[in-house]
């Protein structure tokens, strides 16, 4: 490696574009303030306009409240975000009046979850529910509403748009579900679409076809999108950039391709050597020793310390704030950064927790 | 929560390879097949789902036959027949010899110390009441395997030890622990009757990824050294890929396709498996492979299609596709798929 290692907060030559979406050092604690939990630590990363970023990380990882965070879903109490930024387009939107919120999550940010069920009204038609949402944030006469909304589920691909738009969601397949509530999201062209694991409960064969439509939906409307999953497959498929949570931190951050080709955080060299594969004829598979931290339980040191085959004696003490491995990819992990170069590194505002 | 002792070995075990002794049918399964009926409301009678139809197979001794397919295939109904934790509608297991049907309910009772079951819900599935001594010793105990209480101890800390937890754990609870750990508690109980066959239900679908290849490793660990059959079900074809011997494929209560891991992966001939194969993203940004989108849903299993039941979704269906149901064929040894054009084709990575 021939260039030296730069620390993050320097910002190399992004600059001049400002990202759609910029979160900074965002922090959420859970439970009673005297003994909080804080299941998300400092979490930062950028949305591009027209991008893809992928958090990718496993269960406690912190990757759906950050997400939530961002959407001002944090149910409150029992949780808090106690710091941070999230910029919108320039705007925090954690200081913007509450009045002001929703004018901006569904039309300019939209959300799709993991259960398309539960997130539908059953005693609302498809077409109303739709409808909502245009009319919450569009003006629009009714015959333009419809017109539209027939449009939107002939975009995800539901057959006989006309005729399903009086049908309720429990006449739906969870594919099908799916794509209804892609619709709604999509449904006033926001610059932004969250989608929480949104292929998780469905079939192989009925996630190849959700995965398809969120790429069209990208191409067609120039959409950018937040993708949270567990799956490297799904993140592979849709992201350009990966951020991988641990423990509530985020241990790398890097393009997909750096990510997949030359990960450099240990746990996200383990998570990709332990993922079965399909083209694959070894019979054992490699296995991270040990299992993920409770939330709140790790005072001080890497989070992965416990687990990591590399560790060194400062991993225990001290939190590693995310060193630059490349002009795309950085790590959170003294050992990566001790080997990408050692002697010139200091300590920036970032290293302890 | 409790911590596992971490061994600086477990990383490294990824190099063992695994030699398995696989021997004569264990298992021979004929005709199976379950049909349920579902009662409507004010007595009309409902219609009739035939979950599993005409299931034929074997499962080798020592063998992993995996069971794959979309959920509502019938997949866990049919691992539930074959233990008759749901009576068959019609159809024949034979284990070992013995023609399960005919057994009193006292005799297969008895047989189920030949058969036990891993299920996928690490947290539904063990009693949050009962600590994990009492947990893993009741199969011993149900089946008179231990006489004193210092014997049940003995076995129940040499089991834990066997799938990796510390012996102090044994007086805990459920909840104290993690999926991961809850899955090896599981395991212990089935194996604690020394099993020579495991139904295992979708045994890591429910886990995360780093426990899940703990998990799949243990499970191999334990059969190399034990013996015993699997029937492990599962919907994810990677995860399949690294345990089975013999792969089954199913589609709406039936199997359409079954053979060597190495025929179902590289040859597959059905075009359900190919789709099915062609789906599952690749954890890889460089190598997208040409996926088959198959058309709409899988149809209600209520009303099946006529002919074979794949037609409605199929991308090579032909006229006689949709009256002629196709029969299960050989396609090369070993190898059969219910097709009218079975054609074996490796799914491309392009």
């Amino acid at each position: 490696m021939t260039e030296a290692p730069v620390l993050v907060h320097a910002q190399p030559t992004a600059a001049a574009i400002r990202p759609l979406l910029k979160v900074e050092k965002l922090s959420v604690e859970f439970g009673p303030k005297a003994s909080p939990i804080r299941v998300v630590n400092g979490v930062s990363f950028e949305v591009d306009a027209g991008g893809s970023v992928g958090i990718v990380g496993e269960s406690g990882s912190g990757k759906s409240i950050t997400s939530l965070a961002v959407m001002g879903l944090i149910p409150s109490p029992p949780g808090r975000i106690v710091e941070g930024r999230v910029e919108f387009e320039g705007t925090n939107l954690l200081e913007l009046q509450k009045s002001r919120l929703p004018d901006i999550r569904g039309r300019d940010i939209a959300m799709i979850f993991q259960e398309p069920m539960s997130s539908l009204n059953p005693v609302m038609t498809i077409g109303d529910q739709i409808g909502e949402a245009i009319k919450l944030h569009e003006k629009m006469s009714r015959e333009q509403r419809r017109e539209r909304i027939v449009e939107l589920l002939k975009l995800v691909g539901i057959p006989n748009p006309e005729g399903r738009l009086g049908a309720y969601p429990h006449q739906f397949s969870g594919g099908m579900r799916q794509r209804v509530m892609i619709a709604m999201a999509v449904a006033c062209n926001p610059k932004l679409l969250i989608a929480d694991e949104p292929t998780t409960a469905l079939d192989v064969t009925i996630q190849a076809q959700v995965l398809e439509l969120m790429h069209k939906v990208r191409r067609t409307l120039n959409t950018s999108i937040l993708l949270i999953s567990h799956d490297l497959g799904v993140i592979a498929d849709v992201c350009e950039r990966v951020v991988v949570m641990y423990a509530g931190r985020v241990v790398e951050e890097a393009d997909v391709k750096s990510i997949f080709r030359t990960p450099s955080h240990p746990y996200t060299r383990g998570l990709l050597q332990s993922i079965p594969r399909l083209n694959d004829e070894r019979t054992r598979l490699y296995q991270i020793p040990g299992s993920v931290p409770l939330a709140g339980t790790v005072k001080k040191g890497c989070p992965f310390v416990a687990r990591c085959p590399d560790r060194i004696g400062r991993c225990a003490e001290e939190m590693p704030p995310m060193f630059a491995v490349s002009k795309s990819q950085r790590a959170a992990c003294w050992v990566t950064a001790g080997a990408a170069a050692a002697a010139s590194l200091g300590i920036n505002e970032g290293a302890t927790a | 929560m409790i911590n596992e002792r971490i061994t600086p070995q477990a990383g490294k075990a990824a190099s063992k390879q695994i030699d398995k002794q696989i021997g004569d049918d264990f298992i021979t399964v004929e005709g199976l097949g379950k049909t349920f009926s579902e009662n409507r409301m004010f007595g009309s009678s409902g219609s009739a789902v035939r979950a599993v139809d005409g299931a034929s197979f074997t499962v080798r001794r020592g063998e992993t036959l995996a069971l794959v397919g979309e959920s509502g295939c019938g997949k866990s109904t049919l691992g539930r027949l074959l233990l008759r934790l749901i009576e068959a509608s019609e159809g024949e297991v034979t284990v070992d010899g013995t023609k399960l049907m005919e057994l009193s309910t006292g005799d297969m009772r008895n047989m189920r110390a030949k058969m036990q079951m891993i299920f996928q819900d690490p947290y539904g599935s063990l009693s949050p009441r009962r600590s994990i001594s009492q947990i893993i010793s009741e199969p011993l105990e149900v089946f008179g395997m231990v006489q004193s209480s210092r014997q049940r101890r003995e076995r129940v800390a040499e089991l834990l030890s066997q799938v990796g937890l510390s012996p102090t754990f044994m007086d805990r609870y459920p909840r104290q622990f993690s999926g991961g750990q809850r899955q090896r508690i599981g395991i212990a109980r089935a194996i604690s009757v020394n099993p020579q066959f495991i139904v295992a239900d979708e045994p890591v679908s429910a886990l995360d990824v780093s426990v899940q290849a703990q998990i799949v490793n243990l499970m191999q660990d334990l059969q190399q050294s034990r013996g015993f059959s699997y029937l492990f079900i599962a919907h994810d074809l990677s995860v399949v890929r690294h345990i089975a011997d013999r792969v089954a494929v199913m589609y709406l209560g039936r199997i359409v396709e079954i053979g060597p891991k190495a025929r179902i992966y590289n040859a597959p001939s059905h075009p359900y498996t190919q789709a099915l194969l062609s789906a599952v993203p690749e954890p890889d940004p460089e190598t997208r492979r040409a996926r088959i989108i198959l058309k709409g849903d899988v149809p209600n299993p209520a009303n099946v299609p006529k002919g074979c039941s794949f037609h409605t979704r199929c991308p090579i269906a032909q006229d006689i596709c949709r009256v002629e149901r196709p029969k299960l064929a050989e396609t090369e040894q070993e190898h059969l798929a219910a097709c009218h054009f079975a054609k074996p084709m490796p799914i491309p990575v392009a």
